[in-house]
């Protein structure tokens, strides 16, 4: 559904992605995992069309999306979900949800107000409350919420589990269980390799920009080489 | 005053507000969503002025409001979908200079359309008359303008809070690139954002004809009226805008109210100061969250290598020859020149390596102008020394001054520096028994040995490259280095144990020091000096030059000073709406080479070579 290929991209002049090349299904959580730098969140970035790939290509259902602005990969059904929240701070909780709302698909699932009420009950209890006034956790809830209101077909979330506390990282991790349950295609970024087991199907460790690994979950779980070199602080 | 004076004065200051709240609630919304600074939205309230008297005539006033009003805000579409939408990824300041250039073309359009007189507008049918309030006659138009602004605050109230366009547009304002991942799209908002404010603004000129003449004057004054009120009142914020424009409103009423109607011309400056050192993000504004997404890195500043030294020797020494094959008009050009060019390294060197966006680094030239002047008529002082100790006085405002701006940043520090120009060119306008006020000073001239043309261009060439030359070599030593690292990562900067004010102060006061070399050169150049040399236009004039020439160059503003000056010199003589002419040049520029014509060429050599 989602294919990265040869991708290259970077900030002004420096180069920070080389050739890097992924693959994701629907249905399925494939988790980019790396150290702090790696170039995790620089990835998501450069499939969201914030950043100008230098090559490469990237293809969401077989058609090319990496010259398209923002706007109309997020509209083909390509949620996001940033690392900073980037929540609208001066909106409601309801303000918020409105500005991710899209029309539905016919072909992927659709979250209406009350189903994500149901997913995250606290959102539901304060619909007034101001994005800003909310803490990190719940902070965390309503930029999943307001990106799956959109009614994405696939999502990309970067490190949703960071500095959060372990029973809201618990909730974190049965949301997107949830999400790949109704069949969403999940990318998601971490460095916490106790978090992707919980929820990952497939991995791919990336450092400094280049990929190291790729493999199944289970299969890195097992390959403490990989582990030591590429992934422990 | 009595009571019912002060009531009437009140009222006075709510009926300006009342306008003054439209056009500032235009830009706030503007810069709020795209972040450009809208420089034109002065000109588009003009043209409001302008074609509701036009139309007044025919339809009548009633009708000729709103349509002037939508006939502005269609202009505004037009300029937003044609031009700005080009450049929404260029610097800040290229995009405010693409909206000063559009200020020039719609000066010189309505100029050609209305002719150079003011234009007296209609009364309103129906208001005409006036009511009697605690025993004074107060005109009922201005009962009307008083209710109007909290209605169109109120509309635009509702309008932001109510539909889900005011919440995209409120989303967009505090984070676009997130609006536009959720799947906002960015051109659709920004064009009918634009449009908004532009109607506002058109609006906001069409309602005021009753009042004020129409003048080709007023584009200007509103829109640094307008900045004011969106500063104070914090930018991006309409409430803020509101009470901003309320406040400014009633306080220079009531300057004129108690008699003191001159210090209108700079009390708001002086309230926007006060504002911002005690509020550094207005009123109502809130701290701006940092640039988000890939920032601008700036190409480093390579020291210039040995061709260019010797290019730039070849044509100091041509520079120098220059007398023997031309004379007259020639070295007079030269002279300005030459002048430009080191008032534009020095507005360089505080803006490109110090990163500190200037828009009122006329005041310092003005102050070397006005500085050799005073020394020269009023203290007698002999020409070369009036010329030697100027330049001390623009270093001292810059000393001054400098320490308020490098408190703030961005388009803060920007208006900030405006106001300070502001403020000393109103100090300099009205002292007439001191400055000689709007005549200025007259009688200035180069002591005997100097006095021919020749000779000045000497002495101008060789203060001029001995200046330029020794910012340039300032550059590359410890202190633009540290300079330029304060610039890009001040944090950083700050943790290696750099005290970035400090420096960003001293590099202030440096680049000041050196623009009074060059308003003192200017003064004795032209034997006569007045307000213009530190008006608002020669500050953008030095703006223009620099982004001309290419900000994050080292040679650029002596390349852009030359062609601007030759340029303005040669429209000036030979075209009549001159002013249109280089704004079609500056915005053909800005469109084709973004980042300054050197900065191109520096790009395609550099694309070549690798
Ligand atoms: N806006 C930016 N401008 C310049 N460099 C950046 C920017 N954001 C990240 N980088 C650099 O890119 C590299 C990768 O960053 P990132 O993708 O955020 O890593 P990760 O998400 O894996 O921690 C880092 O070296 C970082 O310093
Ligand atoms: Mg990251």
């Amino acid at each position: 559904m989602l294919e990265v290929r040869g991708l290259n991209a970077g900030y002004g002049p420096a180069k920070i992605l080389f050739d890097l090349a992924l693959k994701a299904a629907p249905g399925e959580v494939v988790v980019l995992l790396g150290r702090n730098g790696a170039g995790k969140s620089t990835t998501l970035k450069s499939i969201m069309g914030l950043l100008r790939l230098h090559a490469g290509e990237v293809t969401f259902e077989g058609r090319r999306i990496d010259r398209l602005p923002t706007y109309r990969i997020a509209r083909l059904g390509l949620g996001y979900v940033p690392e900073d929240r980037r929540i609208f701070t001066d909106l409601t909780v309801m303000e918020n949800l409105e500005v991710g709302r899209q029309a539905p698909r016919a072909d992927a699932p659709h979250w209406s107000p009350e189903r994500l009420f149901t997913l995250f009950p606290n959102l539901g209890r304060m619909q007034d409350r101001l994005g800003g006034r909310m803490s990190g956790g719940e902070q965390q809830m309503l930029t999943i919420a307001r990106t799956l209101i959109g009614n994405p077909k696939a999502v990309l979330l970067d490190e949703p589990s960071e500095g959060l506390a372990p029973v809201i990282v618990e909730q974190m991790a049965q949301t997107i269980l949830e999400m790949k349950k109704s069949g969403l295609c999940v990318l998601l970024c971490e460095q916490n390799l106790h978090f992707a087991h919980l929820v990952g199907d497939r991995a791919y460790v990336i450092e400094k920009g280049h990929l190291r690994y790729s493999g199944s979950m289970a299969e890195l779980e097992r390959d403490d080489a990989v582990r030591e070199q590429f992934l422990s602080v | 005053m009595t009571y019912s004076s002060i009531l009437i004065q009140f009222l006075n200051g709510l009926a300006s507000a009342s306008s003054l709240f439209l056009v500032a609630a235009g830009l706030s919304l503007i810069f709020g969503v795209t972040r450009i600074v809208n420089f034109a939205h002065g000109s588009l309230y003009m043209l409001g002025m302008y074609v509701a008297v036009g139309l007044a005539g025919q339809i009548g006033f009633w009708w000729s409001v709103p349509l002037a009003a939508l006939a502005v805000a269609g202009f505004g579409a037009l300029v937003e979908a044609l031009l700005l939408r080009r450049i929404y990824g260029a610097p800040e300041l290229l995009q405010a200079l693409a909206t000063f250039a559009l200020v020039l073309v719609v000066k010189d359009y309505t100029l050609w359309q209305w002719g150079p007189e003011d234009i007296l507008g209609p009364r309103a049918p129906g208001l005409d008359g006036a009511v009697t309030i605690a025993g004074n006659r107060f005109p009922e138009y201005d009962l009307f303008l008083i209710a109007f602004g909290p209605l169109v605050l109120a509309a635009l109230w509702l309008l932001l809070k109510r539909t889900r366009w005011g919440t995209l547009v409120r989303a967009a304002t505090q984070d676009r690139e997130m609006a536009s991942a959720l799947g906002v799209n960015q051109r659709w908002l920004f064009t009918s954002v634009f449009t908004l404010g532009a109607c506002l603004a058109g609006l906001g000129g069409a309602l005021q004809i009753p009042r004020e003449p129409a003048t080709l004057l007023i584009d200007l004054s509103v829109v640094v009226d307008a900045f004011v009120v969106v500063v104070i009142g914090g930018l991006g914020s309409i409430p803020g805008a509101f009470v901003a424009a309320f406040l400014i409103a009633e306080i220079k009423a009531f300057c004129i109210g108690l008699g003191y109607s001159t210090l209108t011309l700079v009390i708001e400056f002086i309230v926007m100061a006060v504002v911002l050192v005690i509020r550094p993000w207005g009123l109502f504004g809130r701290k701006p969250v940092l640039p988000r997404g890939p920032g601008a890195i700036e190409r480093p500043l390579t020291p210039p290598s040995r061709t260019v030294i010797a290019a730039l020797v070849a044509v100091t020494a041509a520079l120098a020859l220059l007398p023997l094959a031309y004379g007259g008009y020639t070295l007079v050009l030269m002279v300005d020149i030459l002048i430009f060019a080191l008032f534009a390294v020095s507005l360089h060197f505080i803006m490109g390596p110090g990163g500190l966006h200037s828009f009122g680094h006329a005041a310092y030239f003005g102050l070397g102008a006005y500085g050799a002047g005073l020394l020269a008529v009023r203290a007698g002082a002999p020409m070369e020394v009036s010329l030697a100790f100027a330049p001390l006085l623009a270093g001292l405002g810059a000393l001054v001054f400098g320490w308020f701006c490098v408190r703030l940043s961005g388009v803060y520090l920007t208006m900030l520096t405006l106001a300070f120009a502001q403020i000393i060119w109103s100090i300099v306008f009205q002292w007439d028994d001191f400055t000689g006020g709007s005549n200025g000073i007259v009688g200035l001239w180069p002591a005997p040995w100097l006095a021919s043309k020749t000779a000045y261009y000497y002495l101008t060439l060789v203060s001029c490259v001995a200046a330029i030359a020794l910012l340039w070599r300032v550059l590359y030593s410890p202190f633009g280095y540290a300079l330029r690292a304060a610039r890009d990562s001040p944090t950083r900067a700050d943790a290696i144990g750099m005290d970035v004010r400090q420096l960003q102060w001293a590099g202030f006061a440096v680049a000041g020091l050196f623009a009074g070399i060059a308003g003192a050169l200017y003064a004795f150049s032209k034997g006569s000096i007045s307000p213009e040399t530190m008006a608002v236009s020669r500050s953008v004039d030095g703006l223009v030059i620099v982004l001309l020439g290419g900000i994050q160059t080292l040679t650029g503003p002596v390349w852009g000073a030359a062609l601007f000056t030759w340029l303005q010199d040669t429209m000036a003589r030979n075209i009549d709406y001159w002013r249109a002419v280089i704004g079609a040049v500056i915005l053909l520029l800005v469109l084709a080479f973004p980042q300054g014509i050197t900065g191109f060429v520096a790009e395609r050599l550099e694309q070549r070579r690798t």
